[in-house]
C-alpha cells in the first residue's frame, strides 16, 4: 500500500509539468497553430523563473518573470505563423534551439556557474503545501495515506495544473471564446465571414499556451527543484505533444495521458534495475521510449484514431 | 501586379539578407551579455580559419553538416519535414559501428569504408522508413513520428551501449576501438600543396564523399524523372495524383533517401575521428541540417556553403569559448535557431520590402502581399 501510494505520488510529480504543457499545446493546437515549441518555452521559462527567484528572492515574482518569457516566446512563433503566414513547425523548432541557446548563455553571463541558477532558498520557491485536516486524517486505514501522502503536500502549481483541465475544458467548449477558438482551428474561412478576426483568436490561444507553458517552467525550476540546471525539460515539451495526440486533443483525456506518461516516467525512476514479477528486469530505456513508443503506434492508428483540428498547420489567408 | 523579382534577388539578396538580420540579432545578445559583438566576430573568424589545424576542424563539421542538410532537403522537395536526422544518423552509427566490429581486424580500410557507406545509409534508411510508410498510407504526420523516433533511437542507442556493444569494463557505455580496418586515412595530403597543415585535425575522406553526395543529390532531384516527380509531389500532392504518380513509393522512397544520407553522417565522427561507437556523437548535427537545409534553400550549391558556414560556427565557437568564457559554445544554438527563424518561419518577412525596392512603389498590393505569403513559395 505504501509503495504503491509512493509511487502514485510520484507520477503526479512526474506528470504536472506534462500537464501543464499539454494543456499549453491544447490551446494552440485548438486554434490550428501546430506548436513544437513547447520544450523551449518550458525551458525558457523555467530559466527566467529560477534566475528572478534568485535576483528578487521572490517565487511569485519568479512565476511570473517565467509567464512573461514564455509568451514573448509565444508571441514570436505567433508573428511567424500567423502574421507572417510562415511554416509553424519551422518556426516552433526556432524557438526551442532560442531558448535553449539564450537561458545558457545569460545563465553563464549573471551567474558564472556553467549556466546554472544559484541555489534556492525555501522561501524563494513553491514549497510544498499541507491541506487541511492531514494529520487528523492520516491514521485512518486506506483514506489517510491517500489523503495525507499522495493528495496533500504538493506544491501550489501543482493544484493549479489539476484545477486547469476542468478549466480548460469549460473554456474551450462552454465558452464564446472557446467556441471562435475551435472554430478558427477547423474552419478559419467560416470565422472570417462571420466578421472575426482569425488572427486575433489565434493569437489569444499561443498567448495562452505561453502563460501555461511558463508555468509549466516555473514548476520545474522553482517548484521540484531549487534552480534551473542547464536542459532541464530534457524531452518535456515533446511528450507533452505525444500526450496531446494521445489524448486526441482533449482536456480530461490529455490529464489521464499525462498521468499515464508520469506513471511510466515514476515506475522508470522507482524500479530501475529492480526484477518485476512475470516480466523481469524491464531496460530502463524501454520505460523512457514507451511513450514515444505508444503515440506513434497510436498515431498508426491502430489503437483508435487521432484526428487532429483541420486547419492546424495551415496559414490562414483571405481569399484574394 | 508587380513585374516577380530577378532570379538573382530572390535565391541570393533575400537569403542574404534573412541570414544577416540572425547575425545581427546574436551580435546583440552579444553586446547584451556585455561583450563586444565586433571582437567576438573576429575571434569566432580567427578561429575557424585561422590556421590549417582551424580550417581541418571547420571542414570536419562541415562534412558532417552537408549530409545532415542534404537530409532535410530531399525530404523538403516532396514537401516532407524529415526533423528525424538526429535519430537517423544515430541508428545510421549502429550501421557503421557493427560493420567496422565485426570486420575491422579482417579486411583494409578500403574494403571496409564501402561496406561501412552501405551500413549507415542502410541502417539510417530503415529507420526513416516507418514514419514514411506511415505518413504515406495512414496519414501519420512524418514531422511528429519522426521526433518520436529521435527520442527511440536515443533510448535504444543508450541500451546498445550499456548493453551488447559496451565495452567489458569500460566507465563510458561505448564499444572497443576500431582496428586499423575501421579507421579510414585523413585528408591532410590534399591540402598540404596549398601550403595548409592540418596537424591533428579529424578532417577525413567523408568530406570527398560528402561532396559527391551532394553532387548525386543534385542529380537526382533536378536531372532524373525520380527528383521531377518528387519537386511536383512536393509543390502539388494533386497534380501530382492526376498525373499518375505513385505518392505511397515517391514518399517512401524520398524518406530513406533522407534517411540514408542523415545516417552516412556518421561515417564521419565514428570512422574518421574517434574510431569508437560512443554515447551521443550526433551532438546535434541532425537539428543542424534543418538550419544548413533552409538557409542554402534545399540546393546542393547552398547547402555545401551553408555547412561551411556552420562548421566555420561550431569550430570558431569551441574557440570564442575559449577566448571570451563569457560566451560558451550555447551561441552556436542561439544562432542556429534565429538562423531557422529568420531564414526558415519569417523567410519572406523582408520580401515585400525588397521588391518595393526593386518595383519602385510606394506598397505592395494587396495580391502581391497574399502571392508572397502563400506557403507554396517557402523552401
Amino acid at each position: 500500500m505504501d509503495t504503491l501510494v509512493q509511487l502514485l505520488d510520484l507520477t503526479v510529480r512526474s506528470s504536472v509539468p506534462l500537464l501543464l504543457a499539454c494543456l499549453a499545446g491544447l490551446y494552440s493546437e485548438r486554434s490550428g497553430i501546430v506548436d513544437i515549441g513547447l520544450e523551449g518555452k518550458m525551458l525558457g521559462g523555467a530559466f527566467a523563473a529560477a534566475a528572478t527567484a534568485a535576483l528578487t528572492g521572490s517565487a511569485w515574482l519568479g512565476l511570473l518573470a517565467a509567464i512573461a518569457v514564455s509568451v514573448l516566446f509565444s508571441l514570436i512563433h505567433g508573428f511567424a505563423s500567423i502574421t507572417n503566414r510562415g511554416d509553424q513547425i519551422v518556426s516552433g523548432v526556432a524557438i526551442n534551439f532560442i531558448a535553449a541557446g539564450l537561458a545558457a548563455l545569460v545563465g553563464q553571463a549573471w551567474f558564472n556557474q556553467g549556466g546554472r541558477t544559484p541555489q534556492l532558498q525555501s522561501e524563494q520557491r513553491f514549497g510544498e503545501l499541507d491541506l487541511p485536516f492531514v494529520e487528523a486524517l492520516a491514521d485512518v486505514p486506506l483514506v489517510g495515506p491517500i489523503y495525507s501522502d499522495l493528495i496533500s503536500g504538493h506544491n501550489l502549481i501543482a493544484y493549479i495544473a489539476f484545477v486547469l483541465v476542468p478549466v480548460t475544458w469549460w473554456v474551450l467548449f462552454r465558452t464564446r471564446f472557446g467556441l471562435r477558438l475551435r472554430a478558427v482551428g477547423e474552419n478559419p474561412a467560416a470565422v472570417d465571414t462571420a466578421g472575426i478576426s482569425v488572427s486575433w483568436a489565434r493569437y489569444r490561444a499561443v498567448i495562452c499556451c505561453g502563460i501555461l507553458c511558463g508555468i509549466a517552467g516555473a514548476y520545474l525550476s522553482i517548484g521540484v527543484s531549487a534552480g534551473y540546471v542547464k536542459d532541464m525539460t530534457a524531452g518535456r515539451g515533446f511528450i507533452a505533444l505525444a500526450a496531446l495526440i494521445f489524448a486526441k486533443w482533449r482536456p480530461v483525456s490529455a490529464m489521464w495521458a499525462c498521468l499515464l506518461f508520469g506513471f511510466l516516467g515514476a515506475i522508470e525512476i522507482r524500479y530501475q534495475g529492480v526484477a518485476l514479477p512475470i516480466v523481469g528486469i524491464v531496460p530502463v530505456q524501454l520505460m523512457q521510449a514507451l511513450p514515444y513508443i505508444l503515440t506513434v503506434v497510436l498515431l498508426a492508428g491502430f489503437i483508435g484514431r487521432a484526428i487532429p483540428p483541420r486547419a492546424g498547420g495551415v496559414p490562414y489567408s483571405k481569399e484574394r | 501586379m508587380n513585374a516577380p523579382l530577378p532570379r538573382w534577388v530572390d535565391i541570393g539578396l533575400i537569403p542574404l539578407i534573412n541570414v544577416a538580420v540572425a547575425f545581427i540579432v546574436a551580435g546583440l545578445v552579444v553586446m547584451f551579455v556585455g561583450e563586444s559583438p565586433v571582437t567576438a566576430a573576429y575571434l569566432m573568424v580567427k578561429g575557424a580559419f585561422g590556421n590549417g589545424y582551424n580550417i581541418g576542424f571547420t571542414l570536419f563539421y562541415a562534412t558532417t553538416f552537408i549530409f545532415t542538410g542534404l537530409a532535410v532537403a530531399v525530404a523538403a522537395h516532396a514537401g516532407l519535414f524529415n526533423i528525424g536526422g538526429e535519430g537517423q544518423a544515430y541508428i545510421g552509427g549502429l550501421g557503421v559501428g557493427l560493420v567496422c566490429l565485426s570486420l575491422d581486424s579482417i579486411l583494409p580500410w578500403w574494403l571496409t569504408f564501402p561496406l561501412a557507406i552501405a551500413g549507415a545509409a542502410v541502417f539510417g534508411a530503415a529507420w526513416a522508413y516507418i514514419p514514411a510508410l506511415l505518413q504515406a498510407t495512414r496519414g501519420s504526420h512524418v514531422v511528429i513520428t519522426t521526433i518520436m523516433f529521435n527520442f527511440i533511437a536515443s533510448a535504444l542507442m543508450v541500451y546498445l551501449l550499456a548493453g551488447v556493444l559496451h565495452k567489458e569494463g569500460d566507465p563510458a557505455p561505448q564499444t572497443r576501438d576500431f582496428a586499423a580496418g575501421g579507421q579510414i586515412p585523413k585528408l591532410d595530403w590534399l591540402f598540404k600543396p596549398l601550403g595548409l597543415d592540418m596537424g591533428s585535425s579529424p578532417l577525413n575522406i567523408t568530406f570527398l564523399l560528402a561532396l559527391i553526395a551532394a553532387f548525386v543529390v543534385w542529380v537526382i532531384i533536378w536531372r532524373t524523372r525520380f527528383g521531377y516527380e518528387v519537386r511536383t509531389l512536393g509543390i502539388s500532392p494533386r497534380a501530382a495524383k492526376y498525373a499518375g504518380m505513385r505518392e505511397v513509393r515517391l514518399t517512401v522512397l524520398i524518406m530513406m533517401i533522407s534517411g540514408g544520407l542523415a545516417g552516412m553522417m556518421a561515417l564521419n565522427p565514428v570512422m574518421g575521428d574517434q574510431a569508437r561507437l560512443q554515447l551521443d556523437f550526433v551532438e546535434g548535427a541532425g537539428f543542424v541540417g534543418i538550419a544548413v537545409a533552409l538557409m542554402g534553400r534545399s540546393h546542393p550549391a547552398g547547402i555545401v556553403p551553408a555547412a561551411i558556414l556552420f562548421g566555420a560556427l561550431y569550430q570558431g565557437g569551441s574557440e570564442l569559448a575559449f577566448d571570451m568564457p563569457t560566451i560558451t559554445r550555447d551561441m552556436i544554438v542561439l544562432i542556429q535557431g534565429l538562423v531557422i527563424l529568420f531564414a526558415g518561419a519569417m523567410g519572406s518577412l523582408f520580401t515585400p520590402a525588397v521588391a518595393r525596392v526593386f518595383a519602385g512603389v510606394s506598397g505592395p498590393s494587396k495580391s502581391d502581399r497574399t502571392r508572397y505569403g502563400s506557403p507554396e513559395e517557402k523552401a
